[in-house]
């Protein structure tokens, strides 16, 4: 595989638990992101798209398959860096202020204080909460918080950038914010980027491509271009036929991979830890 | 600022001034006065008894003094003889001694409660084999080996090393005192949620590191409660201690002395109690400092 392919997911299956309680979350699912490419994992409850995150970011091993960043196997990915993460939980330590936090994976990996500092207040910058840095989380609203762990994920200047339904716990307004906020974010750093998600329209305004997976076992449904540009992305875009029609497309692909009701769905949990929201 | 972060969520913790809570302790300790000269005045002299068991105390001045004899009688020379220091000042004498061998069995405590806790984060093995143990250990009644370990301490000479009376009781006080630590401290560094501990793993760094800036630190708002109660326990372990072993010169001794020519003098019996109670409130105080050092790795725990 080469490696101006941030990512390569190669027939990867996933099997949880033995027995009755075994669970296909992914059966030979097969995928590429191109370097800098924004690609979105979508589909219903327990199709894989978290438990697929995982294992770019090496939380979790593939039962068989073989997953390539970079040219190299995920761990060594994971040792070196490639790779920043964030969640649907922000995940800061309520210890640390917000550029301690941010400095948090420099610090661990033994940058120097003054270095640190200044990379912070850059990225703080560039997330638009500079006025913040000696605030702690606690004082911020969910929406920073977010964006400060979009700041950290970005700290080691990753060129992959994997995100677990990152605005998923925002409300719509604040969400449409970040996504626009992303939108710059990436095009400033180029990073590629493996964007996991419940919403339709997030999926369609982000992507270059959308995944569209299905449940039982976790499958690649359909692989949709959008064909926006990230010029293409701005509050207009909202409004646009073309962006509807994106989203019909998305949606219409998800209807397909929908082979059993909803209410069934539900049943079944993703056995990932941070797969969904808590109700 | 944007319009989507204009009301960012300042919370910040309710706090009373030091005025009210001082007021408000102080009330507390009126509450039991007057509670206690209520009983005395109305309560019969024999006590209540009910099916031949007392069930209430006896009123007379011999088992209740009032409360300004006790007080008065702190001012007043420990025995009638001229050269006599006043029973405060032996009282507070003996409760410093007392508090030195506590903070040295607290800290002893701690490292071990510490050392236990370590161990048990770091491999499961050890928390199923070591924690059933470490509860066992508080069941055996103190008075039982506390002359073991005095007998035992006695025969420890290791060069110009020779082990101390005071040694035995610290050692006794820190068998009290790790308990708390040890669980206390364990279910802090298990705390952290798995996205932390995650994001830690996605850094790719051991689990000193971790320990360190991840653990640690998110143990903090359970480990300061456990070290306030590891210092009441050494305080507690030690007067008792000091009574099983015989230690002179702490407030144990003092307590069971006095006690003894209770018949003759009543109110002096309660200079060490009073003497008792200060000291385990300054040991638990003496914690809450520590934890006002280290209140910024207390906000969840504020703000929860």
């Amino acid at each position: 595989m080469t490696a101006q392919h941030a990512v390569v997911v190669d027939t990867v299956d996933k099997v949880f638990g033995t027995g009755e309680r075994r669970v296909v979350a992914l059966d030979k699912v097969s995928l590429t992101v191109a370097a800098g490419e924004f690609v979105s994992l979508i589909g219903p409850s327990g199709c894989g798209k978290s438990t697929l995150l995982r294992l770019l970011a090496d939380l979790d091993e593939p039962s068989a398959g073989t997953i390539t960043v970079f040219g190299k196997p995920a761990k060594q990915a994971r040792i070196d860096q490639d790779y920043g993460i964030a969640f649907q939980q922000s995940g800061l330590l309520p210890w640390r202020t917000i550029a301690a936090n941010v400095e948090l994976p420099l610090e661990v990996h033994g940058v120097g204080k003054r270095e640190r500092r200044e990379r912070a207040r850059e990225l703080l910058e560039l997330v638009g909460l500079a006025d913040f840095l000696d605030k702690h989380p606690d004082q911020l609203s969910g929406g920073m918080q977010q964006r400060v762990a979009i700041a950290r994920a970005l700290a080691e200047r990753p060129k992959l950038l994997l995100m677990d339904e990152p605005f998923g716990a925002l409300d719509e307004m604040t969400r449409e914010y970040l996504q626009g906020e992303l939108v710059r974010i990436c095009a400033e750093t180029g990073a590629a980027v493996v964007f996991v998600t419940h919403s339709i329209p997030e999926a369609a305004f982000l992507s270059d491509r959308v995944v569209v997976m299905s449940p039982r076992p976790g499958r690649i449904r359909a692989v949709l271009e959008t064909g926006f540009s990230s010029a293409d992305r701005g509050a207009g875009m909202r409004e646009d036929p073309s962006f509807f029609a994106a989203v019909t497309r998305v949606r219409e692909a998800l209807g397909a991979a929908h082979h059993e009701p909803e209410a069934l769905g539900a049943a079944h949990d993703e056995p990932t830890p941070h797969a969904e929201p808590v109700a | 600022m944007t319009a989507q972060d204009a009301a960012p969520a300042l919370r910040r913790r309710r706090t009373r001034g030091w005025l009210p809570r001082v007021a408000t302790g102080l009330g507390g300790i009126l509450v039991l006065a007057a509670g206690w000269e209520l009983y005395k005045l109305l309560g019969p002299d024999d006590g209540v008894v009910v099916a031949g068991t007392r069930i209430l105390p006896r009123t007379t001045d011999l088992a209740m003094p009032h409360i300004w004899d006790m007080l008065a009688r702190l001012g007043s020379g420990t025995t009638r003889s001229n050269r006599s220091e006043p029973l405060w000042f032996d009282v507070l004498e003996a409760c410093i001694t007392t508090f030195g061998i506590a903070a040295v069995g607290w800290l002893l405590g701690v490292a071990v409660g510490l050392g236990f806790a370590l161990l048990m984060q770091r491999w499961r093995l050890a928390e199923s084999a070591l924690l059933p143990w470490i509860v066992l250990s508080q069941t055996v009644p103190l008075i039982a080996f506390a002359p073991l370990v005095r007998s035992w301490g006695a025969r420890i000479e290791i060069g110009a090393f020779e082990w101390q009376d005071w040694m035995s009781v610290a050692v006794i006080a820190s068998y009290l005192a790790f308990f708390p630590v040890a669980v206390g401290a364990l279910r802090g560094l298990q705390s952290p949620d798995a996205i932390h501990t995650e994001l830690f793993h996605s850094y790719a760094i051991g689990w000193w590191r971790t320990l360190l800036k991840l653990r640690l630190p998110a143990s903090v708002p359970y480990l300061l409660p456990a070290l306030r109660l590891a210092a009441a326990n050494a305080v507690v372990g030690a007067v008792v201690a000091e009574v099983s072993t015989g230690l002179q010169g702490g407030i144990g001794r003092l307590l069971i002395q006095f006690a003894g020519q209770a018949s003759g003098d009543p109110a002096k019996a309660w200079g060490p109690i009073f003497g008792a109670v200060a000291l385990g409130l300054v040991a638990a105080g003496s914690v809450a400092l520590l934890g006002a050092l280290l209140k910024d790795y207390r906000r969840e725990e504020v703000n929860g």
